[in-house]
Parts: structure tokens; C-alpha cells; sequence
């Protein structure tokens, strides 16, 4: 019983969004941007639930001394240490040249750049097993990658027909397959979307 | 001498003549164009009452005649009489024009609905221009329906319907054969191979909102593994990128772990918020993979670029993974370097699958009959485009 509000509520919010979809009237566009409105207004709060998880777990791992917890006190340290730098009094933090984006412009950009720069080594690695020539698909994986990978390079007469076969497998096989996910995501989030809206599915709020 | 004279005599009289003909054209050319005709106002179809479109003839001279048309200026005013003002420009041999305005009321741009406005459109020359007759009143005002989304309603309505006569059947006790996900039927394998090690089980959610229909399905994914590893009495380790994902996690768990009859093992700092910034949540997650050594990862939700870091990180912290996602440009790298993938819509399936409950497996059959409907109007509408038929093309238009 204590589960039927939530429900109803996610029903009713669910066949608004739905029919709001086919209304174009101003009263219904101005109810759907207070919904999102909404939703940014719960993202704000639910950052402070955020925050107070990360320290609650970060701080019970240090005094307990678990493995890593080296890890948990820098990771306490960077965000105390950057809430209080964002809160310099006299100083609008957001704003070029402030301390608060010196630290966010020469730390924490270099150190996301550095970690996307892994994704290189790993793009490898795993082309290195998905191309392994083992069964007739993967060589057909195999062969379709080099000639893809191949089109950007000159080859000289050999160009034009690489070229080609680039152009048609980009455009006819690759293309359909990627028609086929599309349609059956789309049938499948509104299959999912109907299912909640009509509280057959239920397990993501347990049972009545 | 009297040749000289001549000459002079009849240079004067040439570059008189071309002076005169210099000044004929340039005054054709300054001649103002003919001006539109037939000018209608009407209100915007299909939109919220805040836009106008108008339409007229072209000028007898744009294109013709004496071709000098450069552009058209649309005016409006509330009266018949007084003074219009310029509400935008359309390009010589454009016959329309939508008047757009706000609908907020504190702008300089805005268009009240019900209200009448009166128009008139502009020919344009170099400079100079002619003004058409004042169009008869008209209004803006919101409509009900959106005509140009029928074919999504009536799509929606079909396939609707196909997935409550099969939830109907099901109900019923209609056996439903559905075909085996070989990502779906390991789960059970992985989650049992985390109690034989007594390593725990990460699950991540991926970057999604929880507002994304993938991060919706992996919650409901989510509370079928969660009841199983409070069966099999084995930790499940959820670091999120959102705050509100999280909360909802939480919730799902602890319900799963009521259900199973084990809600003293739900642990809720197992669940925690770790960042909000991409790859700084893939460094702390790559930190748990190589700390915790997890026996097994999942990877159910929305992902980017982080997809295959984490995947390849679990695969050498050696764990077995099952991945999915909706995000087509991560399928590849998932199907490269996880176990078991989802592709798609097998993401959104999977719960039914899970729970191998009638009613949810009915959807999945309308589903299927669904993607049998679009397969069948794929081919009509191949043979449709191939023989000219538009009529049949045109059913299947949809404006935004």
C-alpha cells in the first residue's frame, strides 16, 4: 500500500509526458519546462546527499584504516580543499584567474586529459583480441577494419577502390545494422516506458 | 578645320544621346517594382498560439517583368490603419513567412494569442519599394493535437496494443517462447562465482540521469541482481556518477534485499556517490577494480567514452563482465572487451528475462510483433519509393 502514491505519481507524470508530446499548446509546454525545472531542483538537492555520501563512506574507510584508504583521505583532502578555495571571500571563484579555476585549469583538466589519453592504449589492446582472425566472422571484423582504417591513407591507383568499398561499407552494411539498433532501441524504451507507466514493472521500487 | 568641326559635331550629339539613354535606363531602374497581391494571414498550424504565417503573390516583377525585386519586408500592426512595423524579410521568390513570437509577455517580441493582427508585405527594390494591399485579420491561437505527429500516435497506439493483447495472453497462462539471451542467463554463473570467492560484485550504472530510459532499465536489472546476491549472500559494490542515481539505487537494493528476505545485509555505504566528472569517476572506479578485485562487473546503463577503460581495467583485474547499452558508438568496444553484452534494446528486455514473469515477457512478444510491423512497412516502403507511390511515403511523414 505504502508503494501506491509513488505509482500513481510515476503514472501520472508518465501519461502527461506522453500526451504532452502531441499537444503543442502553451499550458502544456509550460507544465513540461516546470517538470524539468523540477528535476534540476531535486539534481541540486540530491548533490548534497551526493557530497555527504562521499564523505561519510570516505571518512568511515580512513578511521577504520581499510586497504586504500590513502586513497579515501586525498580524495576527503581534494574536496575539502577545493570547497574552500571556491569560497574565498572576496573572490568570485567561477571566473578566469581565480585560484579556484587555476586549480581546475592546470590540475583537474591535465589529470582528465591524461586519462583519456589511456583510452588509446586500450582501443589496442582490445582491437588486438576483437581482430584475431579466429572464426569467419571476426575475419570479416578483420578485413573491414583495414579496409576503413586503409581509406585515409594513399595507395595510389589502389585509393579509388578502397575508397569505394570504405564508402559501402559505411553506407550499406554498417548503415543497416545501425537502422535495425535504433528501431529496436526505440521499440524497446517504449515497450520499457509502457511497462512502468502501467506499473507492470515494478522491481526498481521492490513489491507491494 | 571644318572636319575637326564635324567630328566635334557629331561627338557632342553621340555622347548626348548616350547621356539620354544612360538616364532612361537608370530611371527604369529606379521604378518601383509591382507591388504582392493576395496577401493571407493565418494562424501557424501545429504550434503553441504565438506565430502567425502569411502568404502572398509574388510581385508581377520578381522574376519577370522588370526583374527588380531584391526582397520582401512583412509588416504588421493591430489596425487595418497606421503605422506597421517590420516584422522580418523574406527573399525575392519566397511566398511565405512565418511571424514567430514570444510567448513570454515581458518580451519585445511578443505575440499575444486571440488577438487580431493585420499584415501587409513589402516588394523591395534598390531603395525603393511598393506596399501590398493590408491582409485581412488574423489570430494566433494554440492547437490540441499536433496533426503532423498522427503517424507516431497511431505507432503508438499499435504497438500499445500488441503489448497488452500479448500481456492478456500471458496472463492467461500462455506459454511465450522467447529467445535465450546467452548475457541474461550468465548472470546467475557470475553472481554465483562472487560467492565462491567471496569477492564482491560490482555493478555500474553509467554516466546516465536517472531520467534515461537506460538508466531506468538498469535499475530494474539492478533489482533482480541485488536479489540475487542477498540470496547468495554476497556484497554488491555501486559506485555512482549522479546523486539522485544513487538515492534511487539505494532504494532498489534495500527493496530487493526486503524481498529476499535479507534486509540486514543491505549495506547502504555499498552504494555511494563517488563523482560527477567523467573521467575522474572512471579513475576512482578503475581504483575499486584494482583494489577490490570484484569477481564480477556488471556495465548496465548509459556509457561513453569511459567504456572501454572500465572494461578493459575489469578484464585485467579478471573479472568476469557482462555489459549493455543503448549507445550504439560504445557496442563495439563492450563486444571487444567484456564477456557478455547487451546490444540495444536486450538492455531494456533484460529484467523480463530476469524475472521470467509472464506478464513481462507478454511486452517482450509485443516487441516483437512490433518489429515485425516495421520490418513489413520497411519493405512497402521500399517498393513504395521504388514504383514513385508518395501517397504510401507521405503516411509515414512526421513534423516536429
Amino acid at each position: 500500500m505504502r508503494r501506491v502514491l509513488p505509482f500513481t505519481l510515476v503514472s501520472i507524470a508518465g501519461f502527461f509526458m506522453l500526451i504532452q508530446y502531441f499537444i503543442p499548446r502553451e499550458e502544456f509546454e509550460w507544465i513540461y519546462e516546470w517538470t524539468l525545472d523540477w528535476i534540476i531542483v531535486i539534481g541540486c538537492f540530491a548533490m548534497l546527499l551526493g557530497l555527504y555520501s562521499l564523505t561519510y563512506v570516505s571518512v568511515n574507510k580512513v578511521r577504520r584504516k581499510t586497504p586504500g584508504w590513502g586513497y579515501n583521505l586525498i580524495a576527503l583532502a581534494g574536496l575539502f580543499f577545493m570547497l574552500i578555495v571556491g569560497f574565498v571571500p572576496g573572490q568570485e571563484s567561477l571566473v578566469r584567474g581565480s585560484a579556484f579555476m587555476h586549480l581546475f585549469e592546470y590540475v583537474y583538466i591535465p589529470v582528465q586529459a591524461s586519462m583519456f589519453s589511456l583510452l588509446a592504449f586500450y582501443i589496442a589492446s582490445a582491437a588486438y583480441r576483437a581482430f584475431r582472425a579466429r572464426t569467419i566472422l571476426a575475419t570479416i571484423l578483420l578485413v573491414s577494419a583495414i579496409i576503413i582504417m586503409l581509406r585515409l591513407v594513399p595507395l595510389g591507383p589502389l585509393s579509388s577502390i578502397n575508397q569505394w568499398l570504405a564508402n559501402f561499407i559505411l553506407t550499406v552494411p554498417n548503415m543497416a545494422a545501425k537502422r535495425a539498433f535504433w528501431i529496436g532501441v526505440g521499440l524497446g524504451a517504449t515497450a520499457t516506458a509502457l511497462k512502468i507507466m502501467l506499473g507492470i514493472e515494478r522491481t526498481y521500487m521492490g513489491r507491494d | 578645320m571644318r572636319k575637326l568641326k564635324i567630328f566635334f559635331f557629331f561627338l557632342f550629339l553621340t555622347l548626348t544621346f548616350l547621356f539620354a539613354l544612360n538616364d532612361v535606363f537608370a530611371q527604369e531602374e529606379s521604378e518601383a517594382p509591382a507591388p504582392p497581391s493576395q496577401v493571407e494571414a493565418f494562424d501557424t498550424p501545429n504550434d503553441n498560439g504565438h506565430s502567425i504565417t502569411v502568404s502572398w503573390r509574388l510581385s508581377a516583377d520578381d522574376g519577370m517583368g522588370k526583374n527588380n525585386v531584391v526582397a520582401y519586408e512583412i509588416l504588421r500592426f493591430d489596425s487595418p490603419e497606421g503605422e506597421f512595423e517590420v516584422r522580418g524579410m523574406a527573399p525575392a521568390g519566397a511566398g511565405i513567412f512565418e511571424d514567430q513570437g514570444a510567448k513570454d509577455k515581458k518580451s519585445s517580441n511578443f505575440l499575444p494569442s486571440h488577438k487580431n493582427f493585420y499584415y501587409k508585405v513589402r516588394a523591395k527594390s534598390d531603395g525603393i519599394y511598393s506596399d501590398s494591399e493590408v491582409s485581412p485579420p488574423a489570430q494566433a491561437y494554440g492547437q490540441w493535437f499536433h496533426t503532423g505527429k498522427s503517424v507516431v500516435l497511431v505507432a503508438v497506439i499499435i504497438f500499445s496494443a500488441f503489448a497488452m493483447v500479448f500481456i492478456n495472453l500471458a496472463r492467461k497462462g500462455k506459454e511465450l517462447f522467447i529467445r535465450p539471451l546467452a548475457g541474461i542467463e550468465a548472470v546467475d554463473e557470475a553472481i554465483g562465482r562472487a560467492t565462491e570467492m567471496g569477492k564482491p560484485i560490482l555493478y555500474i550504472i553509467g554516466l546516465g540521469s536517472a531520467d534515461m530510459i537506460a538508466t531506468i532499465a538498469s535499475f530494474t536489472i539492478l533489482s533482480r541482481v541485488a536479489k540475487k546476491t542477498a540470496e547468495y549472500q554476497s556484497d554488491i559494490l555501486i559506485p555512482c556518477y549522479d546523486s539522485v542515481v544513487m538515492a534511487v539505487a539505494q532504494e532498489t537494493v534495500k527493496a530487493a534485499y526486503q524481498e529476499a528476505g535479507r534486509p540486514d545485509m543491505y549495506k547502504e555505504e555499498n552504494i555511494f556517490f563517488l563523482t560527477s566528472m567523467q573521467f575522474a569517476y572512471v579513475a576512482g572506479v578503475n581504483g575499486i577494480m584494482l583494489r577490490e578485485r570484484p569477481a564480477t562487473n556488471f556495465y548496465l546503463g548509459k556509457f561513453y567514452a569511459e567504456s572501454l577503460i572500465l572494461a578493459e581495467t575489469g578484464s585485467l583485474a579478471g573479472s568476469i563482465q557482462i555489459s549493455g547499452t543503448d549507445e550504439i558508438a560504445q557496442i563495439p568496444f563492450f563486444v571487444a572487451a567484456t564477456d557478455y553484452t547487451l546490444i540495444g534494446e536486450e538492455l531494456y528486455a533484460a529484467s523480463a528475462y530476469l524475472g521470467k514473469e509472464p506478464v513481462l515477457l507478454g511486452t517482450l512478444k509485443g516487441q516483437d510483433w512490433g518489429k515485425a510491423l516495421v520490418i513489413i512497412s520497411l519493405i512497402l516502403g521500399a517498393l513504395a519509393a521504388s514504383f514513385h507511390f508518395q501517397f504510401f511515403l507521405n503516411l509515414f511523414r512526421v513534423q516536429l
